[in-house]
């Protein structure tokens, strides 16, 4: 970052305004980049760099975020993710078997084309990846008020018959905005399903990021996240795909359940290392009693106390 | 400079140093506006003379220099730098050493430092600052937090001082931190008629208290309140039977 203390100095340079812009861009919080970016190109006063910059920033912060967008047909929705990427622009759905062409500083899908079978699991890994697909969605939906899930097969998809690894990864994105009252959410989870078909054991590991941002009178963050792990045997399809459902669904509800238990101790524990309510006396402090004061003053610097 | 003060409201308080940074390279000309608008995390010094610490705020800085509210000079050391008239020097001393009880009194350690002026109008002002790490490393006393600190800056105006009461204007921001949530507060004022006969260090210390103790709990209810809720209404808990709080936007 540029040095403080510069103040008039020298103009900065369209590189360096890029990276600036890159930086703010890529730090804003979930759902809301476009805020951000309207705010960006103000400070910036530079198209050229500002275009740059909202080019390289606008697909990683949708990647991380796994912004989820509507696909033009009515089919669904795609998640953005570097798991689904095909190349910079276009996403995998494995749903729908579709690939879909994006727009990232517009945030939206252009267009969609059918996937070739070089982009889809053969059918073998196909009938593990659908029921999980399936049990997740009922899950997700029960679960999130507006969430989106997707089960890619990240290795192993050429596999053609049991006693070879594969891995899957879950991607669950659920994004609530309220603009109107300053405040916006967002939940998402990643989880490695490994299937050691040779070991007839399946292992998960979950990394679990939830985030709030409330801005009426200033800026409070919440960005906290969880790592998990699990495992379970290998069973049929059908019923693999649900004891992974329920592990994913426990592993989450737990995550919730302890922040939750962390906000109510708030007051009392965390907050109490920070500021009282009050003194230790339980009364407020006694600025009238000048004579009490010297006397507090005497022995605080006694005691060493107030240094 | 609405757009900069925007994207503070935006970027993750704990790199609120580096957005700060970055808009004061992007809008140099701005500096003055940007750095006396924007809040930012308090330092402290320490005054070797003095043998305490003392905090770093706009009030007691000249060009790079901080004067110490304990030994009254500049560090670095400065030539001419502004200090306060004897009268001033005096009440400034005295609200020091009851501010630092206080501080003890709610803050169990940390730092704290009081700074007067006069004004252009020759009205009295003063700045009360606290600077409190509350993390297990540094003050925090029960060991419960891992990452925690409470800054609080109160600036108070005294105005018209007739019939032997002070017209005391206060204006407080508190900006906290903790590991999982950081939060950067907006300014709150009070106003308050208060009698000249009881002093204005006692004056000045009962608002700061009663500011202090609200700004607690509303940043308690109202902030971590509202980031709490929204997490419950982006994934409720199965068993509990929710109010739609935030009626989404799409």
């Amino acid at each position: 970052m540029a040095d403080r203390d510069e103040g008039e100095g020298p103009e900065i340079s369209g590189e360096q305004k890029k990276e600036i812009a890159k930086w703010l861009l890529t730090n804003a919080p979930a759902g809301e980049i476009q805020y951000v970016a309207k705010d960006v190109r103000s400070v910036l006063m530079d198209d050229v760099a500002y275009e740059a910059a909202a080019a390289v920033a606008f697909p990683i912060y949708n990647k991380a975020h796994l912004l989820s967008l509507a696909m033009p047909d009515r089919s669904g929705d795609v998640i953005i993710s570097k798991f689904g990427e095909i190349d910079s622009e276009s996403f995998l759905d494995p749903r729908t078997a579709q690939v879909a062409i994006v727009d990232h500083v517009k945030q939206i899908c252009t267009k969609v084309r059918p996937a070739t079978d070089e982009e889809l699991p053969c059918s073998y890994i196909e009938e593990f990846r659908a029921p999980l697909d399936a049990e997740l969605c009922k899950y997700v939906d029960e679960t999130y008020s507006k969430g989106t899930c997707a089960v890619y097969c990240t290795k192993g998809k050429d596999v053609e018959g049991p006693g070879a690894v594969f891995e899957f990864t879950v991607a669950i994105s659920a994004t609530r905005q309220s603009p109107q009252n300053f405040c916006n959410g967002s939940w998402r989870s990643i989880w490695i399903v490994e299937f050691k078909d040779d070991l007839q054991v399946v292992e998960l590991k979950g990394k679990l990021q939830v985030g709030a941002h409330y801005f009426e009178e200033g800026n409070v963050q919440l960005d906290s996240t969880n790592e998990c792990k699990d495992s379970t045997m290998v069973q049929s399809p059908d019923d693999s795909a649900i004891s992974i459902a329920n592990i994913i669904r426990h592993h989450e509800t737990e995550y919730m359940a302890s922040l939750e238990g962390s906000y109510f101790n708030l007051p009392d524990t965390t907050f109490k290392d920070l500021r009282r309510k009050l003194p230790v006396t339980r009364t407020l402090f006694p600025w009238h009693s000048t004579s009490q004061f010297s006397l507090t003053r005497e022995i605080s610097k006694e005691l060493g106390i107030g240094k | 400079m609405e757009a900069a003060l925007d994207l503070m409201r935006r970027m993750p308080p704990r790199q609120a140093e580096a957005a700060l940074s970055a808009l004061l390279s992007l809008l140099p000309h701005h500096a003055d506006n940007l750095l006396s608008q924007i809040d930012q995390p308090l330092q402290a010094l320490f005054d070797a003379e003095s043998g305490k610490e003392f905090v770093l705020c706009e009030y007691n800085r000249d060009a790079d220099s901080y004067r110490s509210p304990w030994s009254n000079k500049y560090h670095p050391p400065l030539e001419d730098g502004p200090l306060p008239s004897d009268d001033l020097r005096k009440l400034e001393i005295e609200a020091n050493d009851i501010f630092s009880v206080y501080r003890d009194q709610y803050y169990e350690g940390g730092v704290s430092s009081v700074y007067m002026w006069k004004d252009d109008s020759d009205c009295i002002a003063a700045c009360f600052v606290i600077k409190k790490d509350g993390s297990k490393s540094a003050h925090g006393r029960r060991g419960y937090l891992q990452e925690g600190a409470w800054d609080a800056i109160h600036v108070i105006e005294v105005r018209s001082e007739v019939d032997g009461t002070a017209h005391y204007c206060l204006t407080s921001t508190v900006m906290l931190s903790m590991t999982t949530e950081s939060k950067s507060s907006g300014t709150f004022t009070m106003s308050l008629d208060l009698p000249l006969e009881d002093g204005h260090v006692c004056n000045m210390g009962k608002m700061i208290e009663e500011m202090e103790g609200k700004l607690r709990n509303s940043l308690d209810q109202v902030y971590f309140g509202k980031t709490r809720e929204m997490i419950c209404t982006l994934r409720p808990p199965r068993m509990a039977c929710l109010l739609d709080l935030y009626p989404s936007a799409d």
